[in-house]
């Protein structure tokens, strides 16, 4: 095969658009010997050459004018050229870990003048964390709503919620009939429960099966967690979730910097940027080394319960063993890490109470 | 080699050429491709927040359109089976037509989910960290791409044989590859049903009906797209239609469509007589829920015109081609509803926790589609320019081709055109 600039026979059989050497007769603009009268097309020739160039400038103005919004872009913010060549958490070596921590430290200070710490405390062995929930204690005062915000640095403009607490009428599980925006000045209301629903964490997670680069998944004490600098935001893993657990960065998070929580784990509560998915992780940097989650912490009245399933002795494996504890939607075949459960002798399944029983049937029964 | 180099410069030349409607027609596309992508650029520096989509409504317009353009590409099979399995001779010519309309809507689909992506700047993780098999949308980047470059290759293959005079090797070269672009234009289908019809957390997915549904409109949509696309193809370049092609497409659309119908029925069946809590998002789709009725108007609009469409096309008045076209149109347009809004937003609603929210698409997320659009009808658009003259012998290695007076292949319905 000959090279295009030595070819020079096939160039004067073709004639058209190879590089000539006679630059008089282009016609094209393009350096192509036209064969023919090459006079009077002269004219022809410049004002093709014109309309060309207008044409390539106008068009790269135009193109230019499209793009001139990539100007306001924050590279900082979005960390896209730091973080192009850092691995996935799963393969990254102490001394990357280290890189990597510094950096996200760095940023906290520059972004917001706090010296943050950064953790990555590892699954314990023999460690499974289970959550269980009275339903009958509950009283929708969406304590655990704010703590959570506050704990786990998410945006507050717009705020973004792991918790999410369901104001339900008595007598039905149907979650279509739960009100989402109630008030919580007024609660409890008469007639209702309520039922506040985060992560599951699963043991048989739709979420982390379906995320095309594994930037989710399951750790061995059974929380699943997102490497926020994994993800590249397709949100398969927020359409998966039976439990609406997922929260996506629709925005750049604004957090106020005198709100900033500073004790932070990678995989946890730092922060995040926009374009990328997070979640509820039962607080596991505070979990992970003996502390209970910031929703428990928070919650007045004592319903909520968390611990090691794997130990006899925790509270979660005695209201496991001696309540009659059930899962939401247990038809999709998550296996929930999250329990709910009645007070047994609670007045509320007595004969007086009547709001417990849905109306239509009230007759029926007394 | 250099005779590549030079057919690749020579194609870019001739995408420059035409008459003045070819060029008004590009420049309106190119224009409307630039709204685009500034939109695109507004939402890269902004976020995804710039679009109607939220926690609730997590997949919009992107995934919608995505999804009716899988069925795009895929249709062009439908042109390839005829001619290849059962030696259909119409078809025969114009069977390049449908596979660079493949390719097309490939690109387009592949900018639909980029654009989607939260974070595209880094999608080198795919192939960092590949959660195959086990991700479905894994499985979607591999089919989707394999289907690009099978139909690339065949294409590119075709049309640079027929540029250098040169007979193509079609036992090596070609047919196997169309053997395998046929199962593969199956597969992308399949695939893309797949990605939904696995969430258990999405009961109005979570159905074995979607797949065969998926080829069933695709295979009615797709073919009544060519339809129109040879038309435009036969009345404004030199290149031969042949009347019995269209209405050999036409009865592969009246097939598809009666079988989508029926599949939709089985369904609609299913949903609402057993009435169970999972009809919700149905109910919400066709009738409104709980006072929300976004999509109620469009659906019924796309129900009315797949009916109406079905109708026509089954009379024998659709043997003209005025009502075939008009039937293609309202077919289209049916689909493409009943894809995007129909399909991909009511899983949505209600959320997994019952809540209702209901999207509607933001100006920004508008242009970005009309974008793609535009851009996919400017690479079609260009294909066929490259590819009419090629294919009638005008342009190939060895003619002298001027590109500034060679206007005739797409202005011939332009007299103002063809100067010289
Ligand atoms: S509740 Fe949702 S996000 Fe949490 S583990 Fe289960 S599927 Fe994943
Ligand atoms: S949004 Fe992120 S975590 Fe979720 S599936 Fe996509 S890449 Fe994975």
């Amino acid at each position: 095969m000959r090279l295009p600039i030595l070819d020079t026979t096939s160039e004067t059989s073709a004639g058209c658009c190879g590089g000539g050497d006679d630059a008089s007769t282009d016609t094209c603009g393009c350096g192509r010997p036209t064969p023919g009268p090459a006079a009077p097309r002269r004219g022809v020739a410049r004002r093709s050459f014109l309309r060309t160039a207008t044409a390539v400038t106008g068009g790269l103005a135009a193109f230019g004018a499209a793009l001139s919004p990539l100007r306001e872009i924050d590279r900082e913010t979005d960390d896209t050229f730091a973080g192009f060549f850092q691995k996935h958490y799963k393969e990254m070596t102490p001394e990357d870990k280290e890189a990597v921590f510094a950096r996200i430290r760095e940023r906290v200070r520059t972004q917001h003048g706090v010296d943050a710490t950064i953790a990555d405390p590892p699954p314990l062995d023999g460690v499974e964390f289970v959550y269980a929930l009275n339903l009958s204690r509950c009283n929708g005062n969406r304590r655990c709503v704010h703590a959570c915000v506050a704990e786990n640095n998410q945006s507050r403009s717009p705020e973004m919620q792991y918790i999410r607490v369901i104001e339900m009428p008595n007598g039905t599980f149907n979650l279509e009939e739960g009100d989402h925006h109630y008030d919580d000045a007024t609660v409890p209301k008469e007639g209702h429960f309520y039922l506040p629903v985060q992560c599951h964490q699963c043991s048989s997670p739709p979420c982390t099966k379906v995320c095309p680069v594994e930037a989710t998944w399951q750790e061995p004490d059974g929380i699943t967690v997102v490497d926020y600098d994994w993800c590249i935001g397709c949100r398969y893993c927020e359409a998966a979730c039976p439990y609406w657990a997922r929260r996506f960065n629709f925005t750049q998070p604004e957090i106020p910097s005198q709100e900033i929580n500073p004790d932070m784990g990678y995989l946890s509560n730092r922060p995040r940027t926009k374009g990328v998915m997070e979640k509820c992780t039962f607080c596991l940097h505070r979990t992970r080394v003996g502390r209970m989650p910031a929703c428990l912490e928070a919650c007045p009245t004592g319903a909520r319960k968390f611990g090691n399933v794997l130990d006899p002795n925790s509270d979660v494996s005695q209201i496991l063993k001696n309540s009659r504890v059930f899962v939401l939607k247990e038809e999709v075949g998550t296996l929930p890490r999250f329990f709910y459960y009645f007070d047994e002798r609670h007045p509320r399944t007595g004969a007086d109470d009547q709001a417990a029983i849905p109306a239509d049937l009230r007759e029926v029964v007394t | 080699m250099s005779q590549y180099v030079r057919f690749l410069w020579r194609c870019f030349r001739i995408s420059f050429v035409g008459g003045w409607r070819y060029h008004l027609w590009m420049l309106f596309l190119t224009a409307v491709a630039l709204f685009g992508l500034n939109a695109y650029c507004k939402q890269l520096v902004h976020g995804l927040g710039v679009t109607g989509m939220t926690d609730q409504v997590s997949w919009g317009l992107y995934i919608a359109n995505f999804t009716f353009l899988v069925g795009m590409a895929a249709a062009a099979v439908m042109l390839v089976i005829p001619v290849y399995i059962y030696r259909n001779k119409e078809l025969h010519d114009l069977v390049i037509f449908g596979e660079l309309l493949a390719v097309a809507s490939i690109i387009m689909c592949l900018l639909f989910v980029t654009v989607d992506l939260g974070r595209p700047d880094r999608f080198t993780h795919l192939f960092r960290r590949f959660n195959f098999p086990f991700s479905m949308l894994t499985w979607d980047v591999i089919v989707l791409n394999g289907y690009l470059l099978l139909n690339l290759h065949i294409t590119g293959y075709m049309i640079y044989c027929h540029y250098m005079r040169r007979e193509p090797r079609r036992a090596l070269f070609v047919i196997p590859f169309v053997f395998v672009a046929i199962v593969w234009a199956i597969s992308i289908h399949t695939v893309t049903a797949f990605l939904y019809v696995g969430l258990g957390a999405r009961p109005f997915w979570n159905s074995a009906i979607i797949a065969p549904r998926f080829l069933a409109s695709a295979f009615s949509a797709g073919p009544a797209f060519l339809i129109l696309t040879l038309q435009v193809i036969g009345r404004y370049t030199t290149y031969h239609v042949p009347r019995p092609a269209l209405m050999t497409l036409r009865r592969i659309v009246v097939v598809a469509l009666t079988i989508n119908t029926f599949l939709l029925l089985s369904e609609l069946f299913t949903e609402f007589y057993t009435d169970s809590q999972h009809v919700a998002s149905a109910t919400y789709l066709y009738f409104g829920l709980h006072g929300y009725t976004a999509l109620v108007p469009w659906i019924w609009t796309a129900v009315a015109l797949n009916t109406i469409a079905l109708i026509m096309l089954y009379l024998p008045l659709a043997r003209s081609l005025r009502f075939l076209n008009l039937a293609c149109v309202m077919l289209i347009a049916g689909i493409w509803i009943e894809k995007g809004m129909g399909l991909i937003v009511p899983a949505f609603i209600p959320s997994p926790l019952g809540e209702i929210v209901e999207y509607v698409p933001t100006l920004n997320e508008l242009l970005v589609c009309a974008g793609i659009w535009a851009f996919g009808l400017l690479l079609y658009t260009i294909f066929v320019r490259i590819t009419v003259p090629v294919l009638s012998g005008r342009l190939t290695y060895d003619t002298d081709f001027d590109p500034e007076t060679e206007n005739h292949p797409i202005a011939r319905g332009a007299p103002e055109g063809s100067v010289t």
